[in-house]
This record gives C-alpha cells, sequence and structure tokens, in this order.
C-alpha cells in the first residue's frame, strides 16, 4: 500500500478505500470481487475455445489471430501438438476451478445466502475474506504456469497419471507442478467459504425463516456447501499426493514404485463428480427463484425440489464409477456404478417436471433473466438425457472419450451452469450495483447466444456418434474421421459467432455499471428477502433485520390484491392470519 | 456431412447398437415431449394485462407418477445393458487366437505366440501398428501399457479399453465381417495422441491360417524378444 503525501492527511479516506473495497470483509463486495475474477478467466478460457476449435477445423492452417498470441506458443503461426493439449488442459482447468465454480459459490453465494436469509453478514466475514484472498495467488499461480519454462499442464483437465507424474511423457516441466499447487489453494479457498455457508445458512436465518421457508437458491447453495465440505478435501489429497510423487519421488501413481495408476482416477472422480452437481445445483436454485419470479406463480413441488436436491447431493457421492467404465476397474464394480448412475437421472427428472408445473398456468414475463432461465431448463433436458447413454456400459464402451461426451458435458456446463450464471447476473444485477441492465441488449444477446450455442454443441453428438475422439490434435488423421471434417469446419465457426457474441455481454454489463437506470428496491417485485434492503444493498444489509411470515413464492396468493406477498410484509387478512410478532 | 456410427463389424456390435438405438428412441421421445410442453407454457401462458397466474404448489399424485415412471424405465434400461455387458466383460469364449497388445507413446505393439504358443519368446511374431485376426473366431487380447494410460479403441468393433500401466487387461471381441478396420487411441496419451493409430486387418479362415504361418516362418528369432517393461 502507497500512500501518496497528499492523502497521508486525510488518512481516513484511502483505508476505507482499501478496506471498502479490497481487504473487505463485507459478503456482497467478496461476492462482486469474486464475479469480475470469474468474469477475467471467462475471457481467457473463452479464447483458448476458439484457439482449439480454429485447430479442429483447420488442422494443417496457421491461427489468424496470431498477434493476440504469445509468439513462443505458436511455430510459425501453427498450433503445435504439444500446445493444443495445453490448450484444452487449461481450458477444462479455468472455465471449471476458476470461471464456473467461483461464480456459482464465490459470487452468488457470497452475495446471497446473508441477503436471501435476512442476515447482515456471514457468520465469518474474516474467514470470508481469506477465501477469496486465496483464490487470488491460485489464479496467479495458474496464470504464472502459462510463462513458465515448457509451458502450462498439458494432461487434461483430469490430469491423469503416469502422463501427469513424469515430465518425459508430456513434454511439460513446472507447469504441472503448478497446476496442482493453483488447485490445491482453489481447494482450500472452497473449503473455507462452503465452511462459512454451511454456519450461516444453520444459524443466522431471520425469526421465522425456517429450514422450508428458504428460497431454493439457498437449498442448492447450501447443499452445494455440503458437497464441496466433504468432496474437496479428498480432491486436495489426491493433488498433494501427485504433488509428493512429482517432488519427492513418492510412487503413489507410479506403478514401477509399487503404486496405483487408476488410484488416482477413483480418487479425483471422487471429488469430480460431485464437484459436476457443485457446477449444476447452484444454477438450479436460481433459475427456481427466475423462473417463479417471471411465471409469477410459486414453485410447483418446493419441497419436492428441496429434497431432489438431497438426493442428487447423497446419489452424487457413489456414482463416480461411471467415468471410469473402461479405466480397468473390475467390471462387475461397472455395473454397480451403472445402478447408481440410472437412479441418478431421477432426481434430475423430477426437478425438470416441476420446472414445468411451475410455468403451467402462469403469466410469463420474458425478460432477459427469464429467457436464460427458460433456456437453461430446456438445455438441462438435452444434457440431463444425454447422460443416460453414457450410464449404458456398453454404450458408454462406445462413446466414452468421444465427442458425445464433450457435448454432454457442455450442454449440462455452458447449456446448464452458464445459463444459469446469465439468469443470476440479469436477475440479481439490480441489487448488486444498483442500477439495471439493458433489458433490449440482454434480449438481443440471450437469442444469438441461444442459436449459436446449439448450433456449437448439437453437432458434438453427431461427431461422437461418428466415433470423434476427444483431446485430438487433427481428427483428419483417421480415415473413419475424414466424413466429419466439414461438421468440423460448421462447429468452429459458430463457436466463433458465439465467442463474439460474448462481446454484447460484456458490453451490457460495463455499460450498465455505470449508466444502467437506476432501480428501486424491488424492480420485479418479487418475494424474497434481498429485495427487502436497498439496491444496492448498503453494509449491514438490512435496516431492520426482517421477519418472515411465509414461504418465498407467494405469487398470486389470494392473500394479497398484488400479484405478489413478499416474505416479510406481515398478513393483509385479519382472520385466519397468522400472529404478528411485533 | 450426415454422418452416424460406423460400420459395426463384431458379434456384440449389433447389440450395443440396438441399445444405443432403444435409448436414442426413449431419450428422444422425452426430449421432444418435454421441449413440446415448455414452448407451448411458454407461448399459452405468456404474460397479459389483467392475467393472474393460478395459484398452486404443487400436487402430490403427479409427484409421485414422475418420479416412479423414469425410475422403471431407468432400471429396465439398466437390466437390458447389464446383459449385454456381462456378454462383453464376463464370458470368455474359447478360442485359439491369442494376441498381447501393448501400447506405448505412440504405437500400438501387436504379438502372435510362435510355434510354442507363449508370448515373450524369441519366435513370437512382432507387429507395430497392425493387427491382423480372422472372421468369426473370438479373439482374446491381453492389453498392457509399458509408459502411460492409453486406450485401445476398434470403433467397427465398439470396443474400448484402456491400457493401464501395471496392469494386464483381458479383452475379447469376434468380428462378424472381413476387411480393413482402423485401430485408434481414445485416451490422451501424450503430444503425439493423434498420430497413435493402427490398422486392423480382418481375414477369411484360411487366409488367416496362411498369413500367421508365413509371419511365423518370417519372424527372426533373438532381437525382437521379451519386450522391456519399463518406458523406452
Amino acid at each position: 500500500m502507497s500512500h501518496s503525501p497528499s492523502s497521508a492527511a486525510h488518512d481516513h479516506g484511502p483505508t476505507s478505500f482499501w478496506t471498502k473495497y479490497v481487504f473487505s470483509q463485507d459478503h456482497k463486495i467478496i461476492g462482486i470481487q469474486f464475479m469480475f475474477v470469474s468474469f477475467l478467466f471467462m475471457i481467457l478460457g473463452g479464447f483458448m475455445a476458439m484457439m482449439i476449435r480454429w485447430q479442429l477445423a483447420y488442422p494443417d492452417a496457421a491461427f489468424p489471430l496470431k498477434w493476440m498470441v504469445p509468439s513462443r506458443v505458436l511455430d510459425e503461426g501453427h498450433i503445435t501438438p504439444p500446445v493444443y493439449n495445453q490448450l484444452f488442459t487449461m481450458h477444462g482447468t479455468i472455465m471449471i476451478f476458476f470461471v464456473i465454480i467461483p461464480m456459482l459459490t464465490g459470487a452468488f453465494g457470497n452475495f446471497l445466502i446473508p441477503l436471501m436469509i435476512g442476515a447482515r453478514d456471514m457468520a465469518f466475514p474474516k474467514l470470508n475474506m481469506l477465501s477469496y484472498w486465496v483464490m487470488i495467488p491460485a489464479g496467479v499461480v495458474i496464470t504464472a504456469s502459462f510463462f513458465v519454462p515448457l509451458g502450462p499442464a498439458a494432461a487434461g483437465w483430469t490430469n491423469y497419471p503416469p502422463l501427469s507424474y513424469d515430465p518425459q511423457w508430456t513434454g511439460v516441466g513446472r507447469g504441472q507442478t503448478l497446476w496442482l499447487v493453483a488447485l490445491l489453494m482453489v481447494g482450500t479457498s472452497s473449503i473455507m467459504g462452503s465452511l462459512n455457508y454451511i454456519t450461516t445458512v444453520v444459524n443466522m436465518r431471520a425469526p421465522g425463516m425456517s429450514f422450508f421457508r428458504m428460497p431454493l437458491s439457498i437449498w442448492a447453495l447450501f447443499v452445494t456447501a455440503i458437497l464441496q465440505l466433504m468432496a474437496t478435501p479428498v480432491l486436495a489429497s489426491a493433488l498433494g499426493m501427485l504433488l509428493l510423487d512429482r517432488t519427492i519421488g513418492t510412487h503413489f501413481f507410479a506403478p514401477a514404485g509399487g503404486g496405483q495408476v487408476i488410484l488416482w482416477q477413483h480418487i479425483f472422480w471422487f471429488y469430480s463428480h460431485p464437484a459436476v452437481y457443485i457446477m449444476i445445483l447452484p444454477a438450479m436454485g436460481f433459475t427456481s427463484d427466475v423462473l417463479a419470479t417471471f411465471a409469477r406463480k410459486p414453485i410447483f413441488g418446493y419441497k419436492a425440489m428441496a429434497y431432489s436436491m438431497m438426493g442428487i447431493a447423497g446419489l452424487g457421492f457413489i456414482v463416480w464409477g461411471h467415468h471410469m467404465f473402461q479405466s480397468g476397474m473390475n467390471p462387475t464394480l461397472g455395473t454397480t456404478f451403472m445402478v447408481s448412475t440410472m437412479l441418478i437421472a431421477v432426481p434430475s427428472a423430477i426437478k425438470t417436471f416441476n420446472w414445468l408445473g411451475t410455468l403451467w398456468r402462469g403469466n410469463i414475463q420474458f425478460t432477459a433473466a427469464m429467457l436464460n432461465a427458460l433456456s437453461f431448463v430446456s438445455m438441462f433436458i438435452i444434457g440431463g438425457l444425454s447422460g443416460i447413454f453414457m450410464a449404458s456400459t456398453p454404450v458408454d464402451m462406445f462413446i466414452h472419450d468421444t465427442y458425445f461426451i464433450v457435448a454432454h458435458l457442455h450442454y449440462v456446463l455452458f447449456g446448464g451452469s452458464l445459463f444459469g450464471i446469465f439468469a443470476a447476473v440479469y436477475y440479481w444485477f439490480p441489487k448488486m450495483f444498483g442500477r439495471m441492465m439493458n433489458e433490449t441488449l440482454g434480449k438481443i444477446h440471450f437469442w444469438l447466444t441461444f442459436i449459436f450455442y446449439n448450433l456449437v454443441f448439437f453437432p458434438m453428438h453427431i461427431l461422437g456418434i461418428g466415433g470423434m475422439m476427444r483431446r485430438i490434435y487433427d481428427p483428419t488423421q483417421y480415415e473413419f474421421l475424414k466424413p466429419l471434417q466439414p461438421m468440423n469446419i460448421f462447429v468452429s465457426h459458430s463457436a466463433f459467432a458465439l465467442g463474439a457474441v460474448q462481446l454484447l455481454f460484456m458490453a451490457n454489463f460495463l455499460w450498465s455499471l455505470f449508466r444502467g437506470k437506476k432501480v428501486g428496491r424491488n424492480p420485479w417485485h418479487a418475494n424474497t428477502l434481498e429485495w427487502v434492503a436497498t439496491s444496492p444493498a448498503p453494509h449491514g444489509n438490512f435496516e431492520h433485520i426482517p421477519t418472515v411470515y411465509r414461504g418465498p413464492y407467494e405469487y398470486a396468493s389470494p392473500e394479497s390484491k398484488e400479484d405478489y406477498l413478499p416474505q416479510d410484509v406481515p398478513s393483509a387478512l385479519p382472520a385466519g392470519a397468522p400472529a404478528t410478532v411485533h | 456431412m450426415f454422418v452416424w456410427l460406423p460400420e459395426v463389424a463384431s458379434t456384440y456390435g449389433p447389440k450395443i447398437d440396438h441399445l444405443f438405438y432403444i435409448i436414442l428412441y426413449l431419450t428422444g421421445g422425452s426430449f421432444i415431449l418435454t421441449e413440446a410442453v415448455l414452448f407451448y407454457f411458454a407461448f399459452k401462458y405468456r404474460h397479459r394485462e389483467g392475467r393472474r397466474s393460478h395459484y398452486t404448489h404443487g400436487n402430490s399424485t403427479v409427484e409421485v407418477v414422475w418420479t416412479v415412471v423414469p425410475a422403471v424405465v431407468l432400471v429396465v434400461l439398466t437390466f437390458m445393458s447389464k446383459t449385454v455387458w456381462d456378454e462383453v466383460r464376463h464370458t470368455w469364449p474359447d478360442s485359439d487366437v491369442n494376441l498381447l497388445v501393448t501400447a506405448s507413446q505412440f504405437t500400438w505393439e501387436v504379438r502372435y505366440p510362435g510355434a510354442d504358443g507363449k508370448f515373450e519368446t524369441a519366435d513370437d511374431v512382432v507387429l507395430t501398428n497392425e493387427m491382423h485376426v480372422p472372421v468369426g473366431k473370438p479373439v482374446h487380447i491381453q492389453l498392457r501399457s509399458k509408459d502411460v494410460l492409453h486406450s485401445f479403441f476398434l470403433p467397427n468393433m465398439r470396443l474400448k479399453q484402456d491400457a493401464v500401466p501395471g496392469l494386464t487387461i483381458p479383452i475379447w471381441f469376434e468380428a462378424t465381417k472381413t476387411g480393413d478396420f482402423e485401430i485408434a487411441c481414445a485416451e490422451l496419451c501424450g503430444f503425439g495422441h493423434y498420430t497413435m493409430h493402427g490398422a486392423l486387418t480382418v481375414h477369411p479362415a484360411e487366409e488367416y491360417k496362411t498369413w500367421l504361418e508365413e509371419a511365423q516362418k518370417s519372424a527372426i528369432p533373438s532381437e525382437q524378444a521379451a519386450p522391456s517393461d519399463g518406458p523406452a
């Protein structure tokens, strides 16, 4: 920290800037900090996706935007095979660990939990600040890994040993170690955050806010935090073991020293399958809130929604083996994991039907947030259904490690998580910054994203059915993949358009931060507690801690003349109304 | 640009494809139905001035129905899948065609025992990125890896199995068609991953016999004896 001579006289000013906006302990500021960091990494991850798609469409042509890439990365303008491996490895790593997870749990988890349960802040504000300030060095380390000799990690985001274990096999040196260090820090940040969220939700709910009066966003974030707290330490153990293997010569994963190669996959997926739900449950929660608000209708089957999230969380811990059907794991175990995997489709089906039930006989307002939430539902249907192919062990034998998997995971993580994030940004932006985002620009961005997104990822199913493997530098090397090349080119062009369209979102976001229309407390006429606070909410959130009288989704209630009835408003009807607390 | 499942050429291949189509029809039907309902509701119940939503918190009967129906369908699918899976992974049909396939960065080494019927002796037939099998006979493969993970992928046989250093994994298939097919690597194995492909030739039974005899005769003893275990 440097103080200029003039500011030294008014020490209070700069000090409050640092504590207010940088080393902040306010959950809202920390949430917004996570959000900006995630957006920055999203640009990096997205750009790498463009490079990947260029290579797959035109394996022999030089990358056209070479002025945007450090010159040592390219070989006379061409993406080389080792660099290609680094690109998809870092694309996956960054999008998962530095974009989606910090955006959903770090940004929205932080911002929403105290506001929606009627608390002044998190239970442990200092721990909250620490969880952000552990994330920052993680981001620095992963970014630095691009600049070390031989470049960043190249063993896939799953980082399977022995490939990730010994530099001679990837051609990557320290980058691979830095990957492990960065992820250990991200994991630490996650554990601290989740501990805080669980404590806050259990202990700091406003009077009257029983568990079954919590908005589904809070249910989702609560269940997600439990998943994170239980699963992330397991990932940390795997990372720790591999780090020791790489640095001091242990042999946890090295068969030559008596280690087990498949052990990594078990431990990694024991974390990373729950992590899939860490990346989708919060988006399901946000979608539920947005759907109810803009359908002006209570959530259909609120309790079924909450229970199915718990079901997903529980089952989520016993399905990891479905990533390993062809790994050399005992085939009988494959059958066991097939059963649990088929079962986990049930709670997802329940949620989908209840979302449809929520729309039924509603009064639907097509705001930008609502369009993205509807898109979440319709894309999650595809992502969920395509998962059934992989659950079936014999079918998985053919589609495993093909583009069918790439299509499936992007339908869940882009079609699901990212549309959920867009919906949440449009919906809660007014509460975060006291201004609206531009609705027209938002709708244009939505439609273009929706169209190009499907043109990118739907054909990938077909590529996978045609047998195209993941992570190959040049599909035209194979005779049986040559007929697929026109489709690869089509997918890539759609991807470039999809990437370009995101500039609209960035422009809208930045413009609205400064020029958006100012709003009052409750621009959407929503029921949940965050809309009781002013926009943006001040430090401490509420003038008075609100008292909760009812569930979060009392839209179109006969108790109210308006088509909404906020959680904190005492009943308007004198007869049969619950006694007021005052 | 229309492409679909590659030509199928193994005994269990059509069963896997059949299962694939059942799942495709089931999920395809559910997809069309749910998306149609979604779009219909979004259109029919769009905002109109003066309209008020129907006030309801749900209905237990429909919750039970849409829990039980998918559950039953998925259980049936599980049993159907198990039957095929058991045939592929839990049966071991008798055969005298035995191969040892060793993966390493970035080649497939395919070994046939010589006249002694044993692997890793001086008279082994050793091929690189090339595999010959007879039609209509189960082929036994012992799959190994010298260095990192690889995945032995025969798209036309619908067979895929990771090759794991430290393990020898038995797999089998029986070709139903003669001709030339491809061997691919489906698990990331380093910067040369995309080049790790080989040729699979399925011969008529007699032709295979002749080929093997020729190959055994010309196999030069001594040099390509036991493969080295450690990484090259």
